[in-house]
């Protein structure tokens, strides 16, 4: 049990450990303590850290209101600074996002961002496309693990998808060649594939994982995901506590939802990482559930909800804040609080097992404040 | 003129292909069906490509086939192209059709499934256009044409109509390749105008297969570009009940090749007897009722189905049964002859 303690902070469990509710919370937590950055310093529960908010759009300024008043609530270090990120042109007409908000990421390292909105064919890149190209960010991490008391025809799910995030089919190349016929570029690197290749042997490491899977399609793509596959090889070769698996991205599909058990990590470029991040949010209960980690470098790490803006509930109480609240809690883990951490995700999962107050997505009646409410109170009990 | 009997290429591949097709054959034989099969034998371990160029002359010259999966030998260079899809381009199969049905004798977890899906088979991510532009920096290159476009969604327009379906969900990612994917869309857009008794409607990838997981029953008829068909018919293959199941066809103007939709070339449960012959059979059923054999078809078709739902007899899977080829092959074979129709000798 030392693992577990040693991550608790001294006067948390100075109150009464029966508080702490379910060993299985305790699992999440471990699991979900994340990824340990170099340059980061593990820090004292007393200093005040800044981090940057990203509210977004539609539902993104009340879930982001949600998760300050959660973590008010349950007192933990951070102070939030907040920015808009909306693509502006910079001189030379090249699309970027707003300089004071690029300025507060560098400095303060960590953010939190709600949901950003991408209009189809607008003319500029997609935003959230623009934020990662500079960070850098260029692991997207969806750990899935099925959430006690919010049921799905999937049980037991836990795993993690690792997703390349800065080339590939997602490079944004595309041109008309003629009339008609439309080219997309889908773009593979050795630097890339090896980067993200050691990020999820790595994390596979320090999370006591038991296997890595690299997702391909190298029997068409035969040099593209064939350099991808490589590059997973031979970092492989450096890590052979951690078993190593090659699938086919359709065998994965096939498997994933007949027995989602079978998975553990999994690692894959760009465009089967959305698709398969995506299809296993579905297994444990949709992207209003799941929480997202994107690792760049220098440090730098944005934790985001993934889901969409849903400008149809929007400014109406009724949103569901979970998927940006564990999200922070995986900020907070990766921060090195993980008593806050601890704390804030018991909270959350009691609500939703308790069933009693739950938003209209939860299969609840309750409005947005009131859920909100409801995590602050038992976070507070736990005092 | 009528004809008397058809010949057929079968190309029996690698992994369970062969195995399945023998069963194939044997039922065949057995329900007396006027079907020949020219055996033509593709080694997917050599480099060169002349005995894919005999397959497709065959193919050429029959009209009709039905194949195994050809596996990809990793260890050969990347010039040597998956066979499977050289087939499929050269003879321009450009529409993959797959009907995905909850049957009531598999358990699964979602029930009442029942979508078609369409997917643009020559062009997209399996273009085979790759070059590596400076060391350690591969591109490869995703082809969309209106012409392909138009023509699969006028394919799954029509299928739908055929069929007395009702809806066409078009399924892309044009929020990102937003020229690639974006001519698509217009293209389905263009041609559901044509065809105003059918609702048409779009989904962005990714969420087609948070969907999917939660609520399949929503959907009807799916089209889409190669690789999301990829994705999406292995998701409704893995929902109805695995590979073993499901059977798939590749339609071009002039040719018609039949398979297993999944296309798995089950290496590691090949010569076991336990690769499920359902999915093959039912693949044979669908080559019969594209060559006119309608009524053969439907003797095949519902002595597997009976095996299936009445009867019970289960063929091994990973997740449920227990039961060896042989054994629901035989009982197929039994539900054939319990028809009454005239069979050849056990």
């Amino acid at each position: 049990c030392t693992q577990k303690t040693s991550y608790r902070s001294f006067y948390f469990f100075a109150k009464d450990i029966v508080q702490l509710k379910s060993l299985w919370s305790l699992q999440f937590g471990n699991y979900l303590q994340s990824f340990k950055s170099n340059s980061f310093q593990i820090l004292s529960h007393f200093t005040m850290q800044t981090v940057t908010l990203i509210p977004g759009d539609g539902i993104g300024p009340e879930i982001s209101t949600a998760v300050m008043k959660i973590f008010e609530a349950a007192k933990a270090p951070i102070q939030w600074e907040e920015r808009n990120v909306t693509a502006i042109q910079g001189p030379g007409g090249k699309w970027m996002i707003p300089p004071d908000a690029k300025e507060s990421m560098d400095k303060n390292k960590m953010g939190l961002k709600g949901p950003l909105k991408t209009p189809i064919a607008a003319g500029h890149p997609s935003m959230n496309l623009l934020l990662r190209k500079t960070f850098d960010l260029y692991a997207n991490v969806r750990p899935c693990m099925s959430i006690e008391g919010y049921k799905t025809p999937y049980t037991d799910v836990d795993l993690v998808t690792i997703r390349e995030n800065t080339e590939g089919e997602y490079s944004g190349i595309e041109h008309i060649i003629v009339d008609g016929v439309v080219q997309s570029i889908k773009l593979i690197t050795e630097t890339a594939s090896k980067r993200i290749a050691e990020y999820a042997f790595e994390y596979a490491r320090n999370n006591q994982r038991t296997s890595v899977t690299a997702v391909h399609k190298a029997n068409i793509m035969r040099m593209s995901d064939g350099l991808f596959l490589r590059k997973c090889r031979e970092v492989a070769e450096n890590y052979k506590d951690v078993k190593f698996r090659e699938m086919y991205l359709d065998t994965v599909c096939l498997n994933m939802v007949q027995d989602p058990t079978q998975f553990d990590v999994l690692v894959m470029p760009n465009l089967y990482g959305d698709i398969l991040s995506d299809l296993c949010a579905g297994l444990i209960g949709g992207l209003g559930v799941t929480p997202s980690g994107n690792i760049g470098a220098n440090g730098v790490a944005i934790f985001e909800s993934v889901h969409g803006t849903a400008p149809d509930i929007a400014g109406l109480d009724m949103a569901n804040p979970t998927a940006l609240l564990l999200s922070a809690v995986m900020m907070l883990r990766h921060m090195g609080l993980h008593a806050y951490a601890d704390k804030i995700q018991i909270a959350c999962f009691d609500t939703i097992k308790d069933k009693k107050v739950l938003t209209g997505d939860l299969g609840g009646k309750s409005k947005c404040s009131e859920f909100t409410g409801e995590i602050c109170r038992r976070v507070q009990d736990m005092e | 003129m009528i004809k008397s009997r058809h010949t057929v290429t079968l190309i029996p591949g690698d992994g369970i292909g062969p195995e399945l097709l023998s069963h194939v054959r044997e039922v065949f034989r057995y329900s007396c069906v006027p079907v020949d099969f020219e055996v033509v034998h593709v080694n997917s371990a050599l480099a060169s490509q002349d005995d894919m160029d005999n397959a497709i002359t065959a193919i050429r010259r029959n009209g009709v086939a039905l194949k195994g999966n050809i596996e990809t030998k990793h260890t050969l260079p990347p010039s040597v192209k998956s066979r499977n899809n050289i087939l499929r381009t050269s003879l321009d199969l450009y529409a993959n059709v797959m009907h995905c049905q909850s049957l009531s004798g598999v358990q699964t977890r979602h029930k009442n499934i029942d979508i078609m899906i369409i997917r643009e088979n020559t062009e997209g991510e399996y273009s085979n256009l790759e070059h590596e532009s400076v060391s350690g920096v591969v591109e490869s290159l995703k082809i969309i044409t209106r012409n392909n476009s138009l023509r699969i969604a006028e394919y799954a327009f029509k299928l739908a109509r055929e069929k007395g379906r009702r809806r066409v969900t078009a399924v892309h990612k044009a929020n990102i390749m937003k020229l690639g994917d974006g001519l698509f869309l217009q293209c389905c857009k263009e041609v559901a105008s044509g065809y105003p008794d059918i609702t048409f409607d779009s989904m962005i990838v990714d969420n087609t297969t948070m969907q999917l997981v939660s609520k399949p029953q929503q959907f009807d008829v799916m089209v889409m570009p190669n690789l999301y068909g990829n994705v999406v018919s292995n998701v409704c293959a893995g929902l109805v009940g695995g590979p073993g199941l499901v059977p798939g066809a590749n339609y071009g103007r002039d040719y018609a090749v039949f398979e297993t939709a999944t296309r798995n070339t089950g290496k590691s449960i090949a010569g076991r007897n336990i690769a499920n012959p359902t999915a093959m059979l039912l693949a044979s059923c669908m080559m019969l009722d594209h060559l006119k054999l309608n009524d053969y078809a439907s003797l095949i078709r519902n002595g597997v189905l009976t095996t299936m739902n009445e009867t019970r007899v289960v063929a091994h899977s990973r997740y449920w049964g227990l039961g060896t080829t042989s054994d629901v092959v035989q009982s197929v074979m039994k539900n054939i002859q319990s028809k009454g129709q005239l069979t050849a000798e056990l």
